[in-house]
């Protein structure tokens, strides 16, 4: 049994502790935001944070993460409550096919907590790993730098 | 259940009727189901469902659909469901494509609920003794003048309404849902973790499965030692059949180790025959040369004459998430969720994979990461198909690994092609004669040998006979004819033989041959020592057309730029399949000679797709697709050895990322109301290669023709 810290509730996981995260946010733990893109940590699109920091989970294994708290993209808001993150993307529109979106924003969530007021290059420097096939990245520019004023605005 | 039970359990009713044989044409896909109910249907309580037989992939065609549908019928959009390609439920509209939803479907759905709108209409005023003309709907009510209302659920109630759609309808004219930028009913759910793919689909007793996919085209299963896969535990069962080789667990991580266990120890006899050098091998194979235009134009000549070959490489769709379907086999019947573009010609190539009836497979259209035509989702629907017939009873879900996707997607096809032009006296061109060589632009099942699996399986089937798209959409020909008013010779010369898998990227022909024909305008314009935009407007009447092309130009600043040095601007247009949606880009590059770094720096494109039902809805589509093609045109080629395709990841396959992109993007649609629907998903990837060549040639004054502009090349392009 693994024990882990997610979006503020503790598991306890039976799994390989070598098995990545990712398989056990989808299938042990019902999340669907962190999606498999490529298994190789070139797309992003498993990215989920850990301590605050965006790490992917399709390459780190549940044993390294027992004490880190881990936030996926479910712990933001909901559908009918969505965070100031969520709520940009929507403002913007900022999706096509959505796949990579849930990683991009875990991505830009760790960078906002870090520096809300990030610029455009900052925001672009720090996305650099992610990829989105459909070219939606000049709205996902404005929803992050977005979501920046929103948090900003707010205590 | 099927839809007539459907329809029976919700005590509904629009109808059916018997198809009679009428001369007139019926508007957009009403021509193919004729039905109104086929399309809307209105329960006794007053909930209303609408059906498409095309599916969401990430175009927004779900909003649009519901956009029309609520304009019409007057009700909210939340109020109306809608369902998107089931072969069990919907209208068959062949494949999600071609950018073809909205004048397909959305033509079709908006004529089938303006008529079922005066049917209700036409109801009421016999039920209320009031002319229809004194009757108006509103939020799912016929009202009266004197206050009587009646809600459309008691206007259906107990009666059948036989009903045949009409060619023509009584539209609405108001507008105030239809031509507004709502925002998109499945994005909250995308940014907020909900069940939005197949991907996230998880059934009760739900199993994983893996496919240990050949390490070549035509590679044979010679033997694998099974033993250690075998013993891991959760291993459900390891499936063997000629060359297929699979293995289903109760874990997908577990699935994952079986697969590479198996990989591992799998022997293979691979042939080795991929081409070393792709376009002298095309040139050589045998072709089937169609003139499709101008078979008696004149010979090129003229005061200049001016030629050039241009080529593009194998590209890849490349979806971010590799493509995944689950299955379930029981009791002799099959359902199938998948992301493939088109359900109904899906479950007749797995009917005949697993030699059963047509009728006793469904398939379900749940969304997939984006798929830009056809890639592996058809392949992994027939993976999972095959695997769950031999688990009965147990949902399977499979998904490839990202090698898969990269190594077995049917690519872009690699193509050709040569122009040669006059200019006369006065500038003006004078004689055009243009050749394209290109394989199909379609493998999709179709039939089982179309699918991956179907060409391993012990007993193989054979791939449907190759063959060139008809005109005017056409494959390697589409855009191949210019838009342009000069006499014009145009040679489709089509190569049945495919050396790499390809099939249908996101515009087939259109990319490249707008790529070349807008390329070459610009030498043209050059020779002539014309501005590039006054030489196409010079040599273009249609008034449509010349709004797009005046409109990207002057909002760019074009007339006014100022060149910089190591800056370049560029501009290209086209109308997509020389019938459907209209394009103009103007582009601005900035070029670093020494490391041969492009950077685009501002991009403004005007389009027009006739009337505009979401308007940014529209300019997401064209800045995904000039996104798109960017990357296409400055980085993406397959690569392979003579036996094995060494593309398998993102680093052996770069595509754009956020460094990239654009500085600026801006979008500007030309609303066209009451004119049909054209589409758009697939207007802007043309004159945007287009646009950066010509730019990428005015920042540098070097011109390069073949694709993509990635660093080696431009390198050797600035040396030589």
């Amino acid at each position: 049994m693994t024990k882990l810290d997610v979006n503020g509730r503790v598991h306890q996981v039976d799994a390989d502790p070598a098995t990545p995260l990712l398989y056990v946010l989808r299938e042990n733990l019902g999340l669907n935001a962190a999606k498999f893109g490529c298994g190789l940590g070139q797309c992003g699109a498993c990215v989920v944070m850990a301590d605050g920091e965006a790490v992917f989970s399709c390459l780190t294994p549940i044993s390294v993460l027992e004490k880190r708290k881990i936030r996926t993209l479910e712990g933001l808001g909901s559908a009918d409550k969505p965070g100031p993150l969520q709520r940009a993307f929507i403002e913007e529109q900022a999706a096509q096919c959505g796949y990579c979106i849930p990683g991009i924003m875990m991505r830009a969530q760790a960078l906002l907590e870090r520096n809300p007021g990030a610029s455009e290059t900052e925001i672009r420097a720090a996305l650099q790993p992610h990829l989105c096939r459909c070219g939606t990245h000049m709205r996902i520019l404005r929803a992050v730098a977005r979501a920046g004023q929103l948090m900003r605005s707010k205590p | 259940m099927n839809r007539r039970d459907f329809l029976k359990s919700s005590g509904a009713l629009i109808v059916s009727f018997s198809l009679p044989a009428f001369a007139q044409k019926l508007p957009g896909a009403l021509e193919r189901s004729p039905q109104l109910d086929a399309w809307i249907r209105i329960a006794a309580d007053g909930r209303i469902t609408v059906f498409t037989g095309k599916a969401e992939l990430g175009q927004g065609i779900k909003t649009a659909i519901l956009q029309i549908a609520s304009e019409q019928l007057d009700v909210d959009m939340k109020a109306i469901e809608l369902i998107t390609a089931d072969t069990a439920l919907t209208p068959n509209e062949g494949y999600t494509a071609g950018s073809n939803s909205m004048k397909d479907s959305g033509t079709a759905i908006l004529h089938a609920t303006a008529q079922a709108r005066e049917i209700l209409l036409a109801e009421a005023s016999k039920r209320l003794g009031v002319g229809a003309e004194q009757l108006t709907v509103q939020q799912g009510e016929v009202r009266a003048g004197d206050g009587r209302r009646i809600g459309y659920g008691a206007l259906v109630e107990g009666k059948v309404l036989s009903v045949r759609a009409a060619p023509e309808s009584k539209l609405s004219r108001s507008r105030n849902v239809m031509g507004k930028s709502v925002p998109r009913v499945d994005i909250p759910g995308k940014v907020t973790g909900g069940v939005a793919y197949v991907h996230d689909l998880r059934l009760p007793e739900m199993v994983h499965a893996r496919v240990v996919r050949p390490p070549s085209y035509g590679a044979q299963l010679k033997s694998v030692d099974t033993e250690s896969a075998a013993k891991l535990p959760g291993v459900i069962k390891i499936i063997r059949d000629g060359s297929f080789l699979a293995v289903v667990a109760a874990r997908e991580w577990i699935a994952v180790q079986a697969m590479r266990a198996l990989k591992a120890r799998a022997v293979w006899d691979e042939p080795r025959k991929l081409p070393q050098d792709v376009y002298a091998t095309l040139a050589k194979l045998p072709a089937q040369d169609t003139v499709i235009a101008g078979a008696d134009a004149p010979p090129v000549s003229g005061a200049k004459v001016l030629e050039a070959a241009y080529t593009r490489p194998y590209q890849l769709h490349g979806a971010i998430g590799p493509s995944c379907a689950v299955a379930r086999y029981e009791n002799g019947a099959l359902t199938i969720w998948s992301h493939g573009q088109g359900m109904y010609p899906l479950r007749g190539a797995v009917a005949e994979l697993l030699a059963m009836p047509v009728e006793r497979v469904r398939c379900i259209h749940m969304e997939g990461a984006g798929c830009y035509g056809h890639n592996g989702a058809d392949d992994v629907a027939g993976d999972a198909a095959l695997i769950a017939r031999a688990v009965p009873g147990k949902p399977v879900r499979v998904q490839w690994m990202r090698e898969d996707e990269h190594a077995w997607e049917p690519y872009g096809p690699a193509m050709i092609t040569k122009v040669r032009a006059a200019l006369d006296a006065s500038g003006k061109v004078s004689g055009w004669q243009y050749d394209v060589w290109s394989n199909t632009h379609s493998t999709r099942p179709g039939k089982a040998g179309d699918l991956a699996a179907g060409g391993h399986v012990a007993k193989p089937f054979p791939p449907s006979p190759p063959r060139p798209l008809p005109l005017p959409d056409g494959g390697g020909d589409r855009n191949a004819i210019p838009l342009y008013r000069f006499p014009a010779r145009v040679t489709h010369h089509f190569i049945p033989e495919m050396p790499l898998r390809v099939s249908a990227l996101r515009g087939l022909g259109a990319y490249m041959n707008v790529f070349s024909i807008e390329s070459f305008m610009d030498e043209l314009a050059a020779a002539a020592k014309v501005d590039p935009v006054e030489f196409r407007l010079r040599h273009i009447d249609d008034p449509r057309s010349r709004d797009v092309i005046r409109l990207a130009a002057e909002r760019f600043g074009w007339a006014g730029y100022q060149k910089k040095n190591g800056h370049g601007r560029g501009f290209a247009f086209a109308r997509y399949k020389n019938h459907a949606g209209y394009a103009a880009i103007a582009m601005e590059v900035q070029v670093e000679r020494e490391t041969a770094e492009v950077r685009v720096l501002r991009v403004v494109a005007a389009v027009d797709s006739g009337e505009a039902v979401n308007p940014d809805g529209i300019k997401n589509q064209v800045e995904g697709g000039i996104l798109q093609s960017i990357s296409w045109t400055s980085f993406e080629a397959a690569t392979f050895n003579d036996t094995r395709i060494t593309s398998r990841d993102w680093s052996s396959y770069p595509i754009l990322r956020f460094s990239h992109a654009p500085q600026s993007l801006e979008v500007h649609v030309i609303d066209r109301p009451g004119e049909p629907f054209l589409g758009t998903g697939e207007a802007s990837q043309g004159p945007t290669a287009g646009a950066l060549a010509n730019a990428l040639a005015h920042a540098t004054g070097v011109r390069v023709r073949e694709l993509p502009f990635n660093r080696a090349r431009l390198k050797r392009a600035f040396a030589a």
